[in-house]
């Protein structure tokens, strides 16, 4: 199974993203922003960084990348997107699933092992799990606090489209905790932790973030 | 105002020109003007000045300095050295890797955020243009006292320029060092480290070799920041009064130097350049002398086609600017359309400003008038070199006879009151609030970082070698005695990398000083350089390159002598290190080392505004039998934990133990005290199964290392002679003070 990997100008965390899709088992593919091919890949990662520096407002560039294109038509019909942290920011520019990242409420950029309850193991990604199955991952970012208006977290908290939650204290003020949240269909999620950061515990805290990456094929072969 | 060219300097010998307010000296331009047979044009001057100040000169140091070069040891694995942009160490299997440190520190002081921010840009610069992809970053921190006023407004704003900038160009930041003392609160430290890797066949040099080559200029465009960075702030102690000196501080913009760094390795990869700088202090007056200099001898340069962010500024200024995200290269003419080609893949603005000479000219024109005409080795490293006066100073000797009066606890009261007392202190305090703005994850192959006694980076995925890094200063034993604080600070850092097995390989270092001018801080500079080079010797261990900063003095106040001393070791294996802590209760703990009165220069000492005393020893051959000791432990599998010993003596090191996995210990000591304050050198705890005890005490007598069994892990206290210490209570002092302090 091939999984895309789209590199935009500033993003970090391509590398780490195509080696847990080789850890998982599959094969990662070298994805460029400025080529509108998706090369026939079964599913696709945006990964971490600082694409175009963030500038403007974190993704609202990258979201008109001309790869783009195609990553949203394919993931309309089906195809499994993850996008993780910077990739998250992009998929809720892209409107592929509802609300914003915004500036972390202590107002630092925050790297730390973040314990996280999955809440819904019926998305591409997220299958390989147990319901409330609790994960240690890397966390960091600097605008990661999830926001949306009231009906819409009512909407994703009944529809159970929440599919993570951070445990403990809030670290970035994310509304209900929100780690991570799917689409409809439950083939797009945004995830603002770093699972791709724990694929091996000599360079992670954990090997609980493979789990991501060996849903996706699972749920590719079916 | 007019242009000043060549011609015209010759036809007007005898016009004003403002050498004192660009940082030289009368003697200075005296030889500038003899070394060109005329006066130098206004944009020559500004070349000399920035090139001749004390930043990009070495001028005062240099005489110190070569000792490096006389002490060093024969080794294999120096592929370049001192003088390079970075020296580069092989490190096997075809890697060779690179590291430097550098300071930014008085444009920290000016400007947080920036200055720190493009203090790790220009290191990472450094490291790119020995052909080297940046793996990680570190860096060493000194601020005045934790609760000052002005550590408030400086503190926040370096953190977050260090993350800020190193977080956007993905490199994990593994390690370094925050140190409070009232010495540095008009003259805080900001030192960062940056290592890379690379094949063998990779490495690149800083030459324009072949005439009729290409000079291109390609990353961001030239501003108006920065101009004399060099000279008018790094090269003078800051007084209360006079203009404000922001606009020679430099504006950084990661994002540019993330994008310039790909573009970089793709343009090594083809094999497309034939020498290559980047632009950091001094801008295209370093780039265009140093290049020149290091290869055919000459270069023409068209000025007038360096692209520009403000029109307006003046050739004098394009020469001085120091803006950020700039690589000048060298290219073959049969190879500038594949380099213009990834430029454009990248988005990277570049330029073909000049090409090769023959000959000994460095001619830079503007708009077709010659405004630069000189020889460029004198611009890059003819400078003036000054034998400056160095005298004891008064102090030295009186500290010596101060006789320290401190408390020394002996009750389990007082045993646990000063084990939380040092646990909370600044300087000892957990630091994850600065260290958790740092991404620490990202590229994937970090292996150790903050608070592990060194940073560790795999650098192959297959056969997991690996390389560690660690920095250390103990500024109050160099105060005391700057020989013997230079060899310790050297032995600290070696046996930061030894205590995860990694084994030690070269040096690198960065000297923070007072001003030149004064021959006590002479003296201090002169006294470290001589402690720090028979140090290096006496290890075996090469120095690989460094930095000079002086003028870290406020008035007539020096900073204490500060030399930062970065150890690069290697191990095999990561996966097999030692980690700093234990994880389970019924293992053994050791004392490595024997433990005698060392409370000078203390934290304990300093907690109690007890400077005086005398300074530890260094025993080189004993650190390099513990070092050897350290790394067979790994290789032998003996040890479960090892954690070195330092500022807060064993007092730190099991509180940091303890705390890492929220597994207790109880410990039994003999002169109580003592054994947790004194900081005595080349000491080490280790945790190790009941059976690698025997091993354990082999190794240990084959090394001649004393051993002294501490106690068991276990239990969820620390308890010393009694004295129990909830782990909570331990945790809630280690970790509330910087949240505390600073929000």
């Amino acid at each position: 199974m091939k999984i895309g990997v789209v590199t935009f100008p500033g993003t970090l965390d391509d590398r780490d993203a195509a080696r847990a899709v080789r850890y998982a088992g599959g094969i990662a593919v070298a994805l460029w922003h400025n080529d509108a091919d998706l090369h026939g890949v079964d599913a696709v990662i945006l990964p971490g960084g600082f694409s175009y520096g963030d500038y403007l407002r974190c993704g609202a560039i990258s979201r008109f990348s001309p790869v783009m294109e195609p990553i949203i038509d394919a993931a309309n019909g089906g195809m499994p997107l993850l996008g993780i942290c910077n990739g998250f920011q992009v998929l809720a520019e892209a409107h592929l699933i509802p609300g914003a990242l915004t500036r972390n409420h202590e107002l630092h950029f925050l790297c730390r092992d973040q314990k996280l309850t999955i809440e819904n193991t019926d998305t591409a990604w997220t299958s390989s799990f147990t319901q409330g199955q609790e994960i240690l991952i890397p966390l960091k970012n600097g605008e990661g606090a999830y926001m949306c208006d009231d009906e819409t977290l009512a909407m994703l908290e009944g529809e159970g489209r929440i599919i993570a939650r951070y445990v403990g204290e809030n670290p970035n003020g994310s509304r209900n905790l929100i780690a991570g949240i799917t689409n409809e269909r439950g083939n797009v999620v945004g995830l603002m932790p770093h699972p791709e950061h724990a694929i091996d515990s000599l360079t992670g805290p954990s090997a609980d973030g493979l789990g991501f990456f060996t849903s996706v094929l699972k749920a590719l072969v079916k | 105002m007019s242009l000043d060219t060549v011609a015209i300097a010759k036809a007007n010998p005898d016009t004003t020109q403002p050498f004192a307010e660009l940082g030289l000296k009368p003697d200075e331009y005296a030889s500038i003007k003899e070394i060109l047979g005329r006066r130098p044009t206004s944009s020559e001057l500004a070349m000399y000045s920035v090139m001749w100040s004390e930043h990009c000169s070495y001028k005062s140091s240099k005489v110190h300095l070569k000792q490096f070069g006389e002490k060093a040891v024969k080794t294999d694995a120096l592929l370049v050295g001192i003088g390079e942009n970075a020296g580069v160490v092989d490190v096997g299997q075809g890697y060779a890797v690179t590291f430097k440190i550098e300071s930014h520190n008085h444009p920290s002081f000016i400007e947080p955020y920036q200055g720190a921010a493009t203090g790790v840009g220009g290191i990472v610069r450094d490291i790119l243009t020995m052909g080297a992809r940046p793996i990680a970053v570190m860096d060493p921190l000194r601020f005045g006292p934790a609760d000052a006023a002005d550590t408030r407004r400086v503190l926040p704003g370096i953190i977050a320029g260090v993350g800020g900038y190193g977080n956007c160009l993905g490199l994990p930041n593994i390690g370094g060092e925050v140190v409070f003392d009232e010495a540095y609160l008009g003259n805080p430290l900001v030192n960062a480290l940056c290592v890379g890797v690379m094949k063998h066949s990779d490495i690149k040099l800083a030459k324009a070799a072949g005439a009729g080559n290409l000079v291109v200029l390609y990353g961001a465009k030239t501003g108006g920041d920065g101009i004399g960075g060099v000279s008018v702030l790094a090269s003078e102690t800051f007084e209360s009064k006079g203009p404000a000196k922001r606009p020679a501080v430099q504006v950084g913009d990661p994002f540019v130097e993330k994008v310039l760094i790909e573009c970089s390795l793709e343009i090594f990869a083809e094999d497309l350049v034939v020498g290559i700088q980047d632009l950091g202090g001094a801008g295209l007056s370093c780039a265009t002398s140093e290049l020149a200099s290091g290869g055919s001898g000459g270069m023409k340069v068209q000025l007038d086609k360096v692209p520009l962010r403000d029109p307006s500024l003046s050739p004098e200024e394009i020469l001085m600017s120091e803006s950020q995200e700039r690589m000048c290269a060298i290219v073959e003419p049969s190879k500038i359309a594949r380099f213009l080609e990834i430029c454009e893949k990248w988005d990277v603005t570049v330029t073909v400003i000049g090409e090769v000479t023959d000959g000994n000219h460095l001619e830079i024109t503007w708009n077709g008038e010659l405004i630069v005409d000189v020889p460029p080795r004198t611009v890059a490293h003819d400078g003036p070199v000054y034998n400056r006066p160095l005298a004891k100073p008064a102090y030295i000797d009186l500290a010596a006879k101060e006789i320290l009066n401190l408390p020394m606890p002996v009750t389990p009261d007082e045993i646990k009151a000063t084990v939380l007392k040092l646990a909370a202190t600044p300087n000892l305090a957990d630091k994850s609030w600065v260290t958790d703005q740092y991404d620490r994850y990202v590229q994937g192959n970090s292996i150790q970082a903050q608070p592990d006694d060194s940073g560790m980076v795999r650098i192959d995925e297959k056969t997991h070698l690996g390389v560690a890094i660690a920095t250390d200063a103990n500024a109050n034993w160099s105060y005391l005695n700057p020989y013997e604080g230079a060899k310790l600070a050297l032995a600290e850092a070696a046996r930061n990398i030894a205590t995860a097995g990694a084994k030690p390989l070269a040096v690198t270092n960065c000297l923070n000083f007072g001003s030149p001018e004064d021959p006590g801080v002479m003296w201090q500079f002169a006294e470290s350089v001589r402690g720090l080079a028979d140090g290096c010797l006496e290890m075996g261990l090469p120095v690989t390159g460094g930095n000079v900063s002086f003028y870290n003095q406020t008035g007539a106040v020096a900073i204490l002598p500060t030399p930062v001393i970065g150890v690069l070791g290697v191990i095999d294996d990561v996966r097999t290190r030692t980690p700093m802590s234990f994880n389970r209760a019924g293992l053994e703990l050791y004392l490595l080392g024997e433990t005698e009165n060392d409370l000078a220069g203390s934290e304990w000492a300093y907690m109690h505004g007890q400077r005086g005393g005398v300074a530890p020893v260094a025993d080189l051959q004993r650190e390099m039998r513990l070092i050897d000791l350290l790394v067979a432990g790994r290789t032998k599998k003996i040890f479960t934990a090892a954690h070195d010993l330092s500022q807060g003596g064993l007092s730190a090191t099991l509180t940091e133990m303890v705390l890492r996995y929220n597994v207790g210990a109880t410990i039994e000591l003999e002169n109580v005290g003592i054994s947790l304050l004194s900081e005595t050198p080349g000491r080490v705890v280790v945790a190790v199964e009941s059976a690698q005890v025997s091993a354990l005490e082999k190794e240990a007598a084959q090394q001649k290392i004393a051993l002294t069994r501490i106690g068991v892990t276990g239990g969820d206290s620390l308890t010393i002679n009694g004295a129990v210490i909830a782990l909570p209570e331990l945790r809630k002092a280690h970790t509330d003070t910087f949240p505390k302090l600073f929000g």
